[in-house]
């Protein structure tokens, strides 16, 4: 498989202000899983800028539809939507076959998990998670149900916006990201520690899915939009000691 | 007034959160839903190189073991190359070696374990030989953005001394909360590598 970045370059430095910090005391649990040190700079070797390359025979055919893959009797409940976008990275370039895994709870907040207790009901239909690799164009695209908010136990009344989690694998090691994607609109997206661990306006906006109306298949399914970054490499190959060339 | 370039920012890291297995390991959340799933067997028949096993635990700032932690780790093959089109190094490829893998801690134990070989030293920058070593990659509820780490071989002890990424540690003490400790049990060979992320003898995390 073709992957974006074949020549050895290094990765453009992290820009920590997109990032939420590790200590994020609102969101409760951040307080006892944050280092109290400083991270440590690395310049690239080989060992960041390369990665896992995935292979679509890896995957099967309904990966990427939550509708259908865990339907066992029947469709699954709740809003039926597609969710699509590009990934590039921060030069504009398409990120060619980036693994993006997706996970997410059932129409009304629930997940298909053995630790989750909420008493809203599991859907015999669906199971949550899907997977897909990015094609030529840094294009993905999914099916699914709509989550339902959630509560959780942060402060007594805390409850989660609708999201969708995000795991993303481009070419390089360094470019590994987990994130979570919101829906336009949603209300409680402006009082949500997790998302409000990000000190950047700009870069919460990024993590809410306009809708799609063109996108929208009629009489079936709404469509939301969400395009992802991930970290770019150095536009110059000048002095390129990565190999040890001189 | 400065222009600009306009260059795009790169998405926001959220938490991974307490039920990453639902996507990233659903047989661990509970369910049975992929045809073929990503696993902590690095190895096949096939593999080249030293069979090993990598197990610890991921220790919070209290001192107790994360039950919920997911770990992953990219490494080079027994000869030193990564299965990587920008690994140019004129060292053997292997077709049976991926050099990655996925792991999540046991919910009662919080102990994760790894099944793969012991890899070779790669060329790094100005081509100054790493000393054998595994890169890793931990998420989990409370932590904001992945914490990435590296992986040493205890019994290496001449070549990470020599290692020019953890020379870069000023704080000599730090250097060993790098290094997994070497066993042999029953045939068996155990690196045994604790991260703790918060207070005493903290592990180095890196921005890489």
């Amino acid at each position: 498989m073709e992957k974006t970045n074949e020549r050895p370059a290094e990765f453009l430095q992290r820009d920590r202000s997109v990032h939420p910090p590790a200590y994020t005391p609102d969101y409760k649990t951040s307080v006892l899983r944050s280092p109290k040190n400083a991270l440590i700079s690395l310049q690239n070797s080989l060992s960041e800028i390369t990665g896992p390359v995935f292979r679509r025979d890896e995957l099967g055919p309904l990966d990427n539809d939550l509708i259908r893959n865990y339907a066992k009797d029947g469709l699954p409940i709740g809003e039926r939507i597609i969710v699509h976008g590009y990934v590039r990275d921060e030069a504009g370039r398409p990120v060619r076959n980036a693994l993006v895994e997706v996970w997410q709870a059932n129409a009304g907040g629930r997940y298909r998990h053995k630790k989750d207790q909420y008493i809203a009901p599991i859907d015999p239909n669906f199971g949550g998670c899907g997977r897909m690799l990015t094609d030529d164009n840094g294009y993905y695209f999914y099916r699914t149900i709509k989550p339902g908010p959630y509560p959780w136990r942060n402060r007594v009344n805390d409850w989660r916006p609708s999201h969708i989690h995000y795991s993303l694998s481009g070419s390089g090691w360094a470019q590994r990201l987990i994130t979570q994607m919101y829906f336009e609109g949603d209300p409680l997206i402006a009082t949500c520690p997790i998302l409000r661990s990000i000190n950047n306006e700009e870069a919460i906006r990024g993590l809410i899915a306009p809708l799609d109306r063109h996108a929208a298949v009629q009489f079936d399914a709404l469509a939301y939009r969400f395009d992802m970054v991930l970290r770019g490499s150095r536009a110059t190959l000048f002095e390129n000691h990565l190999q040890g060339a001189q | 007034m400065l222009n600009q370039l306009n260059h795009l920012k790169e998405t926001a890291s959220q938490t991974a959160g307490p039920y990453v297995h639902i996507g990233l390991a659903p047989n661990q959340a509970g369910f049975d839903i992929f045809e073929k799933n990503f696993a902590n067997v690095l190895t096949g028949p096939a593999t080249k190189g030293e069979r090993i096993r990598i197990e610890g635990r991921v220790i919070d700032g209290s001192g107790t073991p994360l039950r919920d932690v997911l770990l992953e780790i990219w490494q080079a093959n027994a000869a030193g190359r990564y299965q990587h089109p920008a690994d140019l190094q004129a060292k053997d490829v292997d077709e049976d070696f991926r050099g990655w893998g996925r792991a999540c801690s046991d919910f009662e134990t919080g102990v994760y374990r790894f099944d793969t070989i012991k890899p070779g030293p790669v060329t790094g920058r100005n081509g100054r030989e790493m000393a054998p070593h595994i890169n890793l990659w931990i998420v989990a509820r409370g932590i904001n953005i992945g914490l990435n780490t590296r992986m040493y071989f205890s019994d290496e002890a001449e070549r990470n001394a020599k290692d020019p990424v953890l020379n870069l540690i000023e704080w000599e003490v730090r250097r060993k909360t790098l290094v997994a400790q070497r066993e042999e049990l029953n045939d068996e060979v155990v690196y045994r590598f604790d991260i703790r992320i918060q207070g005493e003898d903290e592990t180095v995390f890196f921005d890489i």
